[in-house]
């Protein structure tokens, strides 16, 4: 009987390789014609000068014309000093936030987490709208009264080469740390309340707890956030398409900002497939080393 | 215990401790809605030239004139508003449904080549979109010749690997002993998808829809490539017509911004959990 019974299970299961397989196919169609072709394309379209009737193979040109860009080089410059300037600073902001939110009951956690969450709510064009006003170059811009008020005068915020991307990081600071608070919240909370008893027989204070739990815990957040941030600020491309358009004289060109320049205003598709590539490439490395770096005694 | 000392002898110090969390945390919060607040405020002045706007932090009056102005301008506002939602709720029925599926499968089903294709899907989340979307869009607008089209406005999201990721993470929990109960009593994987799989995954179904139907709205890159008329554009894309048209309005600028925004925040509030649910799903757990 029992042996009837594990025959019987066993080829059940065996079965499932059908159904599994139907299981993922419009997953697996969706991901091959929209992910995998594309990625398999973006090499071929690299080494091509790309016109829609008849491309022609250039070889490595795409490549070796980008290097040879100072443009290139500038974008991605801008891009990693908007990277410093606003990952580690948005993770730290959100660190903290959660653990000043840590000592109150859950409802005014959440009430706390849906404020802060809000602006990841509205669409990046509509508070790119916001934040243009903010901005305005006028002296009733609210940015201007601000400063105003330290008796600093008139700025073009987004107009002079020497604010741009200041501006840009500003907004950053101010609208982009709802996740990060809320994934920092979540993993303070899945900490054992065993360790913090445990040391408060041990007599520690506050700041023992934090340096010798909180953080040490929190290291493997920490660390998705600062990959999946640096990921994304590389690509990005919406604000500064929308705010600035790349200038005053390029301040502002992101390397997500150039590739689409290269591609959808000057049709060069070839060389946009190119500098994307290269983007690739320079997001592995970076994630690569922040794995070999901070990621070493962490376990999974 | 916790992590704060919450047996302070004396009230006195306990309240002043919370009391200066509680206004730090409370001048961040001003400081992160401030923009929302202004968009809202302010589209609610006149719709006058920039220079002539006057504007307070407390609105003086309070005038729908921007809104109308926001409608007027072009024929197609409305439009825009129609296919922001057949786009997003297409996208978003068809990533529950696939997503739910695909992840029910990676996550319980045994099938040869499981391990592998799961970790080709994860692997390319790390591929920058930059990578994909000049072949994409010769593939989408060159070679199908869809440009302008819903269908080239919903093919690309019908299902994405983040929610297939997602579903998978969530189903891990499932005891596997009910699966293999109902398949002993002879039910059939779809059976068991729809009467036993579904009924339990309600909640990740629901975060999936949101956070899903939030991107589709809010995107857009996307529809901005592959729309040519007004007629077919998403509010997205139709806001910044808008901006670049007349960029000394700002008051309606600020009602198509609000316009845009407020269905995201009514559902928001009405399904706060879900989406603060959706958040730390995946990241956390690892």
């Amino acid at each position: 009987m029992n042996q009837l019974l594990t025959k019987r299970k066993k080829l059940k299961l065996e079965s499932d390789s059908g159904w599994g397989y139907a299981f993922i196919a419009v997953a697996l169609i969706a991901f091959s014609l929209f992910t995998a072709y594309p990625v398999i394309n973006a090499f071929i379209i690299s080494l091509q000068k790309y016109r829609p009737l008849g491309s022609t193979y250039v070889g490595l040109e795409n490549f070796v014309n980008s290097f040879s860009d100072e443009l290139f080089w500038k974008a991605l410059k801008n891009t990693l000093v908007y990277t410093l300037l606003t990952v580690p600073f948005n993770i730290l902001l959100s660190f903290l936030v959660a653990i000043l939110i840590m000592p109150f009951k859950k409802k005014t956690q959440t009430i706390f987490k849906a404020v802060y969450y809000l602006p990841a709510v509205a669409s990046g064009v509509s508070l790119a709208v916001v934040w243009l006003w903010i901005f305005d170059p006028l002296k009733s811009g609210i940015a201007n009264q601000a400063v105003g008020l330290f008796g600093i005068s008139n700025q073009n915020w987004l107009g002079s080469s020497a604010t741009a991307m200041f501006s840009l990081v500003l907004m950053s600071w101010l609208s982009s740390h709802g996740t990060a608070i809320i994934i920092y919240l979540a993993a303070l909370l899945s900490i054992d309340n065993s360790y913090y008893e445990a040391a408060d027989i041990d007599g520690a204070t506050f700041l023992q707890k934090l340096r010798y739990i909180v953080i040490p815990f929190l290291k493997p957040t920490t660390l998705f956030l600062l990959v999946t941030g640096v990921i994304g600020s590389f690509q990005v491309f919406q604000n500064a398409y929308l705010m600035t358009g790349g200038g005053p004289d390029h301040a502002t060109t992101m390397v997500g900002l150039l590739i689409f320049n290269n591609a959808f205003t000057y049709f060069e598709f070839g060389e946009a497939a190119a500098q994307s590539l290269l983007l690739a490439a320079v997001i592995a490395l970076i994630s690569f080393f922040q794995f070999k770096i901070l990621g070493k005694d962490i376990e999974y | 215990m916790g992590l704060f000392n919450n047996n302070i002898k004396s009230k006195g110090s306990l309240f002043a401790r919370n009391g200066l969390i509680i206004t730090a945390l409370l001048l961040f919060a001003a400081a992160t809605i401030f923009p929302i607040y202004f968009m809202i405020i302010s589209s609610f002045g006149d719709p006058v030239e920039a220079g002539a706007m006057s504007y307070s932090l407390i609105p003086a009056k309070i005038s729908f004139e921007s809104y109308k102005f926001f409608f007027n301008f072009s024929a197609h506002s409305w439009d825009w508003l129609k296919n922001s939602f057949i786009v997003a709720a297409c996208i978003t029925v068809s990533n529950v449904f696939f997503a739910t599926l695909a992840g029910y499968a990676f996550a319980k089903m045994k099938f040869r080549g499981k391990g592998i294709l799961f970790a080709i899907l994860l692997g390319s989340m790390m591929i920058p979109t930059q990578v994909t979307q000049v072949p994409l869009y010769i593939l989408i607008v060159n070679i199908f010749e869809l440009q302008n089209t819903y269908t080239a406005l919903i093919m690309p999201s019908i299902v994405t690997v983040y929610n297939i990721f997602l579903v998978k993470q969530f189903m891990s929990s499932i005891p596997v002993e009910i699966i293999e109960a109902a398949k002993i009593e002879g039910c059939s994987q779809p059976k068991i998808f729809w009467y036993i799989i579904m009924p339990l995954s309600k909640t990740v179904m629901a975060v999936l829809a949101i956070l899903t139907f939030m991107a589709a709205w809010n995107d857009f890159f996307w529809p901005f490539l592959v729309t040519n008329t007004m007629d077919m554009q998403t509010i997205q894309v139709g806001l910044k017509n808008f901006r670049f048209a007349n960029t000394t309005y700002f008051a309606p600028m600020m009602a198509g911004a609000t316009i845009s925004a407020v269905p995201m925040f009514i559902l928001f509030f009405s399904l706060q959990k879900y989406f603060l649910e959706g958040v730390a799903v995946g990241a956390v757990k690892g």
